[in-house]
C-alpha cells in the first residue's frame, strides 16, 4: 500500500472539504473494495476521506412504503433491519446474500453503489426497484445512475447520502455466485410495480447492470415465470470469463429471471 | 493415564495454534532487520537487454539492488532437479538452466530478475516497482500439448522442441498384443488439471548473517530444513554446511510446495552476506499464485482392453506432462517414478505399458502437490474403470472386483511390489457405509425433485513410505530416502524425540509423542518432538510423500528400542533380575509376578547419576536411529462420492461422501480422520473448482481467490469415514501413511458420480456448473461435441 493521509470528518460539509481539498482523494466507506485495490497498489489515492463517523449518513427509516437507507449503512444492518424485511424483503434477503459475514459488517449500500462493480449485487436492487440516489448535492434517478461497468453519473467529490427505495408489490432477488469470488455471475432482481414490472441485471451483462426490456414487458402482462419463456437474452451483450462463456450467461439470466418471479413476496 | 498407540490424543501444538501464539517465520524479530522485494518478469518470455536499478537505488531506504550477474559473479550455483531421468532411447534428460536470478531470458510470468534490499518493507516494494527493464518479448507457450508443436514457441535453446525426456515403463510388445486381442477396449482422453498449493501461510524466509563467526541462518517455510542446508550449501555455493543453520519454525501448511528451494530464499540468504545486514521476505498471496510450484497438469490418452470376462488384459497410457519453465527439484520424478509405478491400481493387469513426455512450457514449474503423480494415476485408472463398466453395461462395483488384486506379496508389471492389502474388505466397507444398496431410491427421490443424482467409485492404491534408498538411487535419484531419529530421556525420565521429519499441520508434536507413551507409559506432556532445526536434529529429509509415519516413525521406533534395552539393563541390575522378567507399563518397570518395580524416572536417573550401574555400561539414556525403508508402503481406499446436479444450471452438490482406508496400523484415529477430511476436500477442490488458467500470452488469470476458487466448507458434505487395517509388514509398526489419501482417491469418485448423474463422459476435471450444464448440452446435441 503507498502512504496516504486519513481523514474522518463528522459532517458531509467538513467531508466535501476534505475531498476537494486534495487532487486525488477518496471516500472511505467500508473499504471492502477500496482497501484491497490500494493493499495490490492498484490505487494510491493522496487522501482518504471517511465518512462512516457522519451522523446523517447512517441508519435506516421506513415511513410508509418508502425505505430510506444512509449511505453508510452497511449489508449487515440492512439484512437484518425489521422494517426492511417487512417492506421490502427482497432488499434484506439481498443484503444477505452479499460476501461473508467479515464483508457484510464492513461493507456499506453506499460504497457498493457508488463503486457499481458489475458483478455486485446492489446495483439490480437500485435499478430493479427504480430507487433514487441521494448525494450531497441532488438526486439522482436510478435510470440515470448506473452508466456501464464501475462508472456512474456522480461527480468528482460527490457524495452519496442515502439511497431511497419504494416498496414494489412483491420482488425477489436471484442470484447465481461465482464460485470462487462469490459475486453474482447472474443476478436477477423483479419486481412488480404499481407501473408494471421491473427486471434489473447484475453480473452478466458485458456492460454492467442493465434492465431487461423484454422481459418487463412479459411481465407487465402477466407476473408469471412463464412468463419469462418467450423472452429473448442477446449472447452479444453478455460477459464473457473463465467462469461463464457469454452463451451459459445468457441462459442463467432466463432461468434466474424465471426463479425470481416464482419466489417473488 | 497414557497416550498410546490408537488413543485419540488431542493435538498438543493446537494450543498454541488456536490462540494465534504460532511462531511463523514472518513472526521472526531479529536484529538489524532489513526487508527484500523481487523485480520479477512482467510477460511470459522475454530476451532481458538490462536493468537500470539508479532510480531504486536513489531512494529512501534502498540499501541494495543486486541481479544475476552479481550472484553469478560470487559463484552461487544454478537451481537443482533432484531426480535425472533417462528417455527411452537411453539419452539424458535436456532440462533447461534456471538460475535464481536470471539473466539473459525470463520465462515466466514472476520470473526472479533482481532482489531489493531496502529499510522497509514498503520502501522495498515501492523500489522494485522502479527498476527499469530494458526487454524483448518473445513469443511463449503455455500449454502441455502445445509445447510439442511444429512451431511451438522455445522455451530454452538446449531443449529442443520443449522435450525434456520420452520416458516408458512396461512391455510395449506385450501390451500391443494383448490390446488386440481384447475383446473390449476402453478409450478416454484425460486432462488433469493444473493446481496452485494455497498453503495458508505463504513462503517467507529470514537470513541473517553473523560477520564476526561468518555464519548463516536462515529461517523459512520448509518441509525439509536439512535438505534446504545441504542444498544451499553442496549446490548454490551460498554457505558451507557447518556454517549454515536453517530453521522451519511453525510452518503453515506445503501440500509439496514447501519441499523446494527456491530464488527467493537462495537471494535473500547471499543478500544478508552482502549487506551485512538481515534479510527478510514474505510472501504476498498475489506472489505466490505466480511463483509457488504449481501442481498436476497432464494431457493423457488411456485406452484399456478387457476379455469376454470384463478381465483387464492390457493397460496403456500416453501422457504429456507439463513442467513449466523450469525443472524443479522433484518435477522429473513425480510425472514418471511417482506416476507410472501406481499404473496397475488395485488390479491385476498383465501387461501395462506406457509413455510420458515432459515438456517445458512459459509457465511457473510444476512440481509434486499433495500425492504427486499417485493423484493423476488414479484419475485415470478409475475413470477409464468407470467408464468401462458402464461401457460394458457392468456395475463398476462389480468390473473392479473381478480385476482386484487378492494375493500378496503382488509384483506389478511397473515395478512395484505391493506388500498388504485386502481391497474386497474396504469395498465392502465402503459399500455398506454408503448404504449403494439404497441409491436406486435415492435417485428417484431426486428425480422428482427436479435433480439428476449420481453415484461413483474410486478404488486406489498408492505408494508412500519415500523410500528405499538404494533403490531410488537406481533409479536416479540424487537422494537417500530415511529418516533418523534420536530419542533422549532426561534425568527426570521427560522424553525428547529428535526427528528429521517435519511437521507443518500433521501433528507430530501429538502423535511422535504417543510412541513413546504407548512404550514407557510417559504421559504425552512429559514428551517434548524437536524438528525443523538443523542445529538441534543432526540430518533428515524431511516431511512428503507421507513418510514420517512409515520412515520417520520406523526411526523413532528404532531408537526407542535401543533406549528400552539400555533401561532394561538399568533396571535388571537395580532389581536383581533378569532382564527378560522386566515388564514396562504405566510408567512402571516391574519384575513380572512380584511386587518389585522401579518408577520409570528412578530408571532415568540412575542412568544419570550412574551409581550403580552394570559393569561396563555408559552413563546415560540416549539414542539415535536411522531407518532406510526396505520397500514403498502402499495405503489403499474404497471412496464413494454421490452428488446431485441441478440440470439447469449445472450446479452440482457433493451430498454424500464415503472413504473406507486401509492406512495398516493407525497411531491416532482422530489425526488420520483429519488428514482424510483435508485431503477429500482438497480432491474435491480439484474435481469441481480448482484450476490455474493463463491466457495464450501467459499471463496468469487466476491470480487471486477472486478468480481461483477453493474449496469453503460450504462445499463439502460431512464425510462418512471406515477403516480396514492390514499392516504393513516392512516397518515396525505396519504404518502405512495417510496424508495423501484423500487427495489422490477423491477426484475420479466425483467426476463418476457427476458423469453417472448426467449420463455423458465428456466432462473433464474442474466440473464447475459451467462444464456440467455444457456436457448435458453436448449430450443432447451430440454433434456439437466433436
Ligand atoms: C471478500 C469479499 C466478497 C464480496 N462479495 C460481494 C458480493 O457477493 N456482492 C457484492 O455486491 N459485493 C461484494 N463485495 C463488495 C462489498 O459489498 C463492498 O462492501 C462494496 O463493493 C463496497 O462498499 P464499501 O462500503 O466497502 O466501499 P469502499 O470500499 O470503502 O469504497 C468503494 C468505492 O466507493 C466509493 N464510495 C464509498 N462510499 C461512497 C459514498 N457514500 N459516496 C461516494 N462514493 C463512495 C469509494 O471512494 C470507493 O471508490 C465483496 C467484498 C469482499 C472483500
Amino acid at each position: 500500500m503507498y502512504p496516504t493521509t486519513y481523514h474522518k470528518p463528522a459532517s458531509l460539509s467538513d467531508a466535501a472539504a476534505a475531498l476537494s481539498a486534495s487532487d486525488e482523494a477518496m471516500v472511505l466507506a467500508g473499504g471492502q473494495t477500496l482497501l484491497p485495490t490500494m493493499k495490490q497498489r492498484l490505487a494510491s489515492p493522496s487522501a482518504l476521506v471517511d465518512i462512516r463517523a457522519i451522523p446523517e449518513l447512517r441508519g435506516i427509516t421506513v415511513s410508509g412504503a418508502t425505505v430510506t437507507i444512509g449511505a453508510a449503512t452497511t449489508h449487515a444492518e440492512v439484512a437484518g433491519h425489521h422494517g426492511v424485511q417487512q417492506t421490502i424483503p427482497a432488499l434484506a434477503c439481498l443484503a444477505a446474500g452479499i460476501g461473508d459475514p467479515a464483508v457484510r459488517h464492513m461493507g456499506t449500500i453506499g460504497g457498493s453503489v457508488a463503486n457499481n462493480d458489475p458483478a455486485a449485487d446492489y446495483p439490480a436492487a437500485v435499478l430493479g426497484l427504480g430507487a433514487t440516489v441521494v448525494t450531497n448535492t441532488r438526486e439522482i434517478a436510478a435510470d440515470d445512475f448506473f452508466e456501464g461497468m464501475f462508472a456512474t453519473a456522480l461527480d468528482e467529490g460527490e457524495i452519496i447520502t442515502a439511497i431511497r427505495f419504494e416498496a414494489p408489490k412483491r420482488a425477489a432477488y436471484m442470484k447465481f455466485r461465482n464460485p470462487a469470488s462469490r459475486y453474482a455471475i447472474v443476478g436477477v432482481f423483479v419486481a412488480e410495480t404499481d407501473a408494471g414490472a421491473r427486471v434489473a441485471v447484475t453480473g452478466a451483462g458485458a456492460d454492467g447492470v442493465f434492465r431487461h426490456s423484454g422481459m418487463e414487458a412479459a411481465l407487465s402482462a402477466s407476473f408469471a415465470p412463464e412468463a419469462i419463456d418467450g423472452c429473448e437474452v442477446g449472447e452479444g451483450d453478455m460477459a464473457s470469463d473463465i467462469h461463464a462463456s457469454a452463451a451459459y450467461r445468457a441462459h442463467l439470466v432466463t432461468v434466474m429471471a424465471r426463479r425470481a418471479v416464482a419466489g417473488a413476496v | 493415564m497414557t497416550d498410546g498407540i490408537g488413543a485419540r490424543a488431542r493435538r498438543k501444538e493446537d494450543r498454541r495454534f488456536i490462540t494465534g501464539k504460532g511462531k511463523y517465520t514472518d513472526d521472526i524479530r531479529v536484529e538489524n532487520q532489513a526487508y527484500a522485494a523481487f523485480v520479477r518478469c512482467p510477460v511470459a518470455h522475454a530476451r532481458i537487454n538490462g536493468v537500470d536499478a539508479s532510480a531504486a537505488l536513489a531512494m529512501e531506504g534502498v540499501i541494495a539492488v543486486y541481479t544475476g550477474p552479481d550472484l553469478k559473479a560470487d559463484g552461487i550455483g544454478d537451481i537443482i532437479t533432484g531426480w535425472a531421468i533417462t528417455s527411452k532411447d537411453g539419452s539424458p534428460m535436456k532440462t533447461g538452466v534456471w538460475s535464481p536470478l536470471v539473466t539473459e531470458y525470463g520465462r515466466y510470468v514472476g520470473d526472479a530478475i533482481a532482489i531489493v534490499v531496502a529499510e522497509t518493507q514498503s520502501q522495498a516494494r515501492a523500489a522494485a516497482e522502479t527498476v527499469e527493464l530494458d526487454f524483448e518479448e518473445l513469443p511463449a507457450v503455455v500449454l502441455a500439448d502445445r509445447a510439442l508443436e511444429e512451431g511451438a514457441a522455445q522455451v530454452h535453446d538446449n531443449v529442443p522442441g520443449n522435450l525434456i525426456y520420452t520416458w516408458e515403463l512396461g512391455d510395449e510388445a506385450k501390451t500391443d498384443a494383448a490390446m488386440a486381442n481384447a475383446s473390449h477396449v476402453t478409450e478416454l482422453d484425460i486432462v488433469n488439471n493444473r493446481l496452485s498449493p494455497n498453503a495458508m501461510e505463504p513462503r517467507s524466509a529470514v537470513a541473517v548473517y553473523d560477520e564476526a563467526e561468518d555464519h548463516y541462518t536462515l529461517y523459512t517455510t520448509s518441509q525439509n530444513p536439512h535438505v534446504a542446508r545441504l542444498v544451499l550449501s553442496a549446490f548454490y555455493n551460498v554457505a558451507p554446511e557447518h556454517k549454515l543453520r536453517v530453521i522451519a519454525p511453525d510452518v503453515g501448511g506445503g501440500f509439496g510446495s514447501k519441499i523446494y528451494i527456491y530464488p527467493e530464499e537462495i537471494a535473500c540468504l547471499w543478500a544478508s552476506m552482502k549487506t551485512g545486514r538481515s534479510v527478510k521476505w514474505t510472501s504476498e498471496r498475489g506472489e505466490a499464485f505466480l511463483t509457488d510450484a504449481h501442481g498436476r497438469d497432464h494431457v493423457t490418452k488411456a485406452k484399456m482392453g478387457f476379455d469376454n470376462e470384463g478381465r483387464i488384459v492390457a493397460f496403456h497410457v500416453d501422457t504429456i506432462a507439463n513442467l513449466g519453465a523450469y525443472a524443479s527439484l522433484f518435477a522429473t520424478v513425480t510425472p514418471t517414478y511417482l506416476y507410472g509405478t501406481l499404473w496397475s491400481g488395485q488390479y491385476d493387469i498383465p501387461a501395462i505399458y506406457g509413455t510420458v513426455r515432459a515438456v517445458h512450457t512459459n509457465t511457473v514449474p510444476v512440481d509434486a502437490y499433495r500425492g504427486a503423480g499417485r493423484p493423476e494415476a488414479t484419475y485415470m485408472i478409475e475413470r477409464v474403470m468407470e467408464v468401462a463398466a458402464r461401457e460394458m453395461r457392468m456395475d463398476p462395483a462389480e468390473l473392479r472386483r473381478r480385476n482386484f488384486i487378492r494375493e500378496f506379496p503382488y509384483q506389478t508389471q511397473v515395478i512395484l511390489q505391493y506388500d498388504a492389502g485386502d481391497f474386497d474388505a474396504i469395498l465392502d466397507k465402503a459399500q455398506a457405509a454408503a448404504d449403494v444398496a439404497g441409491f436406486p431410491a435415492r435417485r428417484a427421490e431426486a428425480e422428482a425433485r427436479g435433480r439428476l443424482r449420481g453415484l461413483g467409485y474410486s478404488t486406489f492404491i498408492e505408494a508412500c513410505g519415500l523410500a528405499p534408498s538404494a533403490a531410488v538411487g537406481s533409479l536416479g535419484a540424487g537422494v537417500g530416502l530415511w529418516e533418523s531419529a534420536e530419542v533422549r530421556v532426561n534425568p527426570v525420565g521427560t522424553v525428547e524425540i529428535l526427528t528429521g521429519a517435519h511437521s507443518h499441520g500433521q501433528g507430530h508434536e501429538t502423535t511422535f509423542a504417543q510412541l513413546v507413551s504407548d512404550r514407557f507409559g510417559v504421559p504425552i506432556d512429559n514428551v517434548q518432538v524437536v524438528h525443523g532445526d538443523t542445529d538441534k536434529v543432526q540430518f533428515g529429509m524431511g516431511t512428503y510423500g507421507s513418510r514420517s509415519g512409515p520412515v520417520g516413525m520406523s526411526a523413532v521406533m528404532k531408537a526407542l528400542d535401543k533406549v528400552e534395552a539400555k533401561a532394561r539393563k538399568i533396571a535388571a541390575h537395580t532389581l536383581e533380575a533378569a532382564e527378560d522378567d522386566l515388564v514396562i507399563e504405566n510408567g512402571e518397570v516391574k519384575v513380572a509376578g512380584t511386587d518389585r518395580k522401579m518408577g520409570w524416572h528412578e530408571v532415568a536417573l540412575a542412568a544419570y547419576t550412574a551409581h550403580n550401574l552394570p559393569e561396563g555400561l555408559e552413563p546415560g539414556l540416549k539414542e539415535g536411529a536411522f531407518f532406510d525403508p526396505v520397500n514403498f508402503s502402499f495405503p489403499s481406499g474404497a471412496l464413494i462420492c454421490e452428488v446431485e446436479v441441478d440440470p439447469e444450471t449445472g450446479v452440482t452438490e457433493v451430498v454424500q461422501f464415503t472413504a473406507a482406508d486401509d492406512f495398516g496400523t493407525i497411531i491416532n484415529p482422530m489425526i488420520v480422520e483429519g488428514q482424510v477430511h483435508g485431503g477429500v476436500t482438497q480432491g474435491i477442490g480439484q474435481a469441481m473448482l480448482e484450476r490455474v488458467v493463463y491466457d495464450e500470452d501467459g499471463q496468469l488469470v487466476t491470480g487471486s481467490y477472486m478468480d481461483y476458487c477453493m474449496p469453503r466448507a460450504d462445499d463439502v458434505p460431512s464425510y462418512v469415514l471406515d477403516h480396514h487395517s492390514t499392516p504393513s509388514p516392512n516397518n515396525p509398526l505396519g504404518l502405512k501413511g495417510c496424508g495423501e489419501a484423500g487427495a489422490i482417491g477423491a477426484p475420479p469418485a466425483v467426476i463418476n458420480a457427476i458423469t453417472d448423474a448426467i449420463g455423458t463422459e465428456t466432462l473433464q476435471m474442474p466440473a464447475t456448473p459451467q462444464a456440467v450444464w455444457q456436457a448435458l448440452a453436448w449430450a443432447r446435441t451430440p454433434v456439437a461435441a466433436e
